[in-house]
């Protein structure tokens, strides 16, 4: 260009805009400073045209300064910045011809006073947090007893060591399929998306680890990728986070269906374990043999009771009433027949008595008489007197002594 | 019929114990079908006993190339 030396003749000419513009835009442009220019400023008039480079202004309380950064440079940022952003930009101040303005040509940028990453992890745990990601009502319940447990995180890493060893211990009745990832750097997100999309496709996982051990907040940036937190949060399975240590939060942790403070402790809260289990078991299986005793004891019971019922119901039971009932009928009939017989004795005594009396005073009322000695023996031959003897005579109306004259 | 034990997941046969306890306290039960109950209910206990005795932690892992094996 040679304005310069154009200006040198001091002779007076008429320009042309571009003439003039050229020559201004020379003047920043051998200027050292405006080439490598860091200022702060406020974002406004933001805009991101479709061939990707970024548009705004940069203004404090008393001026402002057109900004742009092309394509190239924007897709280094980690978040693009808005309006009423504090920013520090760095880039060199030139003039656009067409525009008849000049501006700064960005080539970085970065969000004034906090670091950027602490920003844009900011900004997207807001954002999510508005479009309700983090919702619990999106919270799916870890299953308790899960037989294939799939891991997403780096193959190599004391992570996933950690991990095994927790499983193994607790509950080793649980399979394990790893789809390993980077968990560092610009591949990550992508990787870790893969893994955990090609776990969720399948139907014999029932819960998915997503995993990575302690580090820098830049370590552990890929689970604070806006990717990764969507593809958590579209996942079918249940998803348990477990990045870092105690300390850390990622957006993946509010993501999660669960999030666990350290790798280890996701292993422990997605398996049961066994040392609880198995007296538990046993106790169970305590229960049904008690439970099975007292039923059978039960049966016994209801069999002993409705043996005695029957017992009392059987045709035995009234035959020996009967039988009973039979040998009282019999005493009483006994008894009957010896009160009748003994008192027909008693007839037959008294009759006997009277006929015997009445007998032979017939006879004697006849004319014949009875003659007894003096020891009351009757006279039946003449042998049994001799004279002198005194006998009584019976006749029919009474007795009289005689004498006996001669024999 | 019910499942052999054999193909049950420890949890299954965890909660058809349960189950099979609690249909035995509600009593109510035939002596045979109480008997059943209670057999089916060892086997239960059995399957998850051994479950837990056998139990190795199997790992697989996806490789590079798209297949799974066996660590």
């Amino acid at each position: 260009m040679g304005f310069l030396r154009q200006t040198d003749r001091y002779e007076p000419q008429t320009w042309t805009v571009s003439e003039l513009t050229n020559y201004i835009r020379d003047l920043f442009e051998v200027d050292f400073r405006l080439q490598d220019v860091e200022l702060e400023g406020e974002i406004s008039n933001f805009t991101q045209a479709r061939s990707g480079h970024l548009y705004f202004t940069l203004k404090d309380a008393n001026a402002q300064l057109k900004c742009v950064m092309w394509r190239s440079a924007a897709e280094r940022l980690r978040l693009l910045p808005q309006d009423g952003d504090a920013v520090v930009v760095h880039g060199r101040i030139s003039i656009y011809e067409a525009g008849g303005v000049y501006q700064l040509y960005a080539d970085r940028l970065q969000p004034a006073g906090r670091g950027d990453l602490a920003l844009a992890f900011e900004r997207l745990k807001q954002q999510l947090s508005d479009e309700g990601l983090f919702d619990a009502a999106h919270k799916q319940p870890i299953p308790a007893f899960p037989r294939k447990i799939g891991i997403v995180t780096s193959a190599d890493a004391a992570a996933l060591r950690d991990i095994l060893n927790v499983l193994a211990r607790r509950w080793p009745l649980v399979q394990v399929l790893i789809a390993p990832t980077l968990v560092q750097g610009n591949d990550a997100p992508p990787q870790i998306v893969r893994a955990l999309r090609w776990l969720d496709g399948r139907t014999d996982i029932d819960t998915i680890l997503v995993s990575r051990g302690g580090g820098s907040m830049e370590d552990l940036w890929a689970f604070n990728d806006e990717r990764v937190a969507r593809a958590i949060f579209a996942a079918q399975h249940p998803i348990i986070s477990g990045v870092g240590h105690e300390v850390d939060f990622t957006i993946s942790d509010f993501v999660a269906d669960l999030r666990a403070p350290t790798p280890s402790a996701a292993a422990e809260l997605a398996v049961p374990d066994i040392a609880e289990i198995a007296p538990l078991l046993a106790g169970v299986q305590a229960h049904l043999h008690g439970v099975m005793a007292d039923h059978l004891a039960q049966k016994q019971r209801q069999v002993q009771t409705l043996s005695r019922h029957l017992s009392l119901l059987s045709p035995r039971g009234r035959v020996d009433s009967h039988r009973q009932r039979l040998d009282m009928l019999h005493g009483r009939l006994a008894q009957a027949m010896q009160r009748k017989l003994a008192k027909a004795e008693g007839r037959l005594a008294v009759v006997q008595a009277q006929l015997a009396a009445v007998g032979p005073l017939a006879t004697l009322s006849r004319g014949y008489a009875i003659v007894r000695d003096a020891d009351g023996r009757v006279i039946r031959s003449v042998g049994q007197v001799a004279a002198g003897d005194g006998l009584e005579v019976q006749v029919g109306d009474g007795r009289f002594p005689v004498q006996v004259q001669k024999a | 019929m019910s499942t052999p034990v054999e193909e049950l997941t420890f949890e299954a046969a965890l909660q058809e114990l349960e189950s099979v306890v609690a249909q035995l306290e509600a009593g109510d039960l035939t002596l045979e079908a109480s008997m059943a109950l209670f057999e089916r209910g060892q086997k239960l206990a059995e399957r998850c006993n051994l479950q837990l005795e056998q139990a190795t932690l199997r790992v697989e892992q996806l490789t590079a190339d798209g297949e799974i094996i066996e660590m």
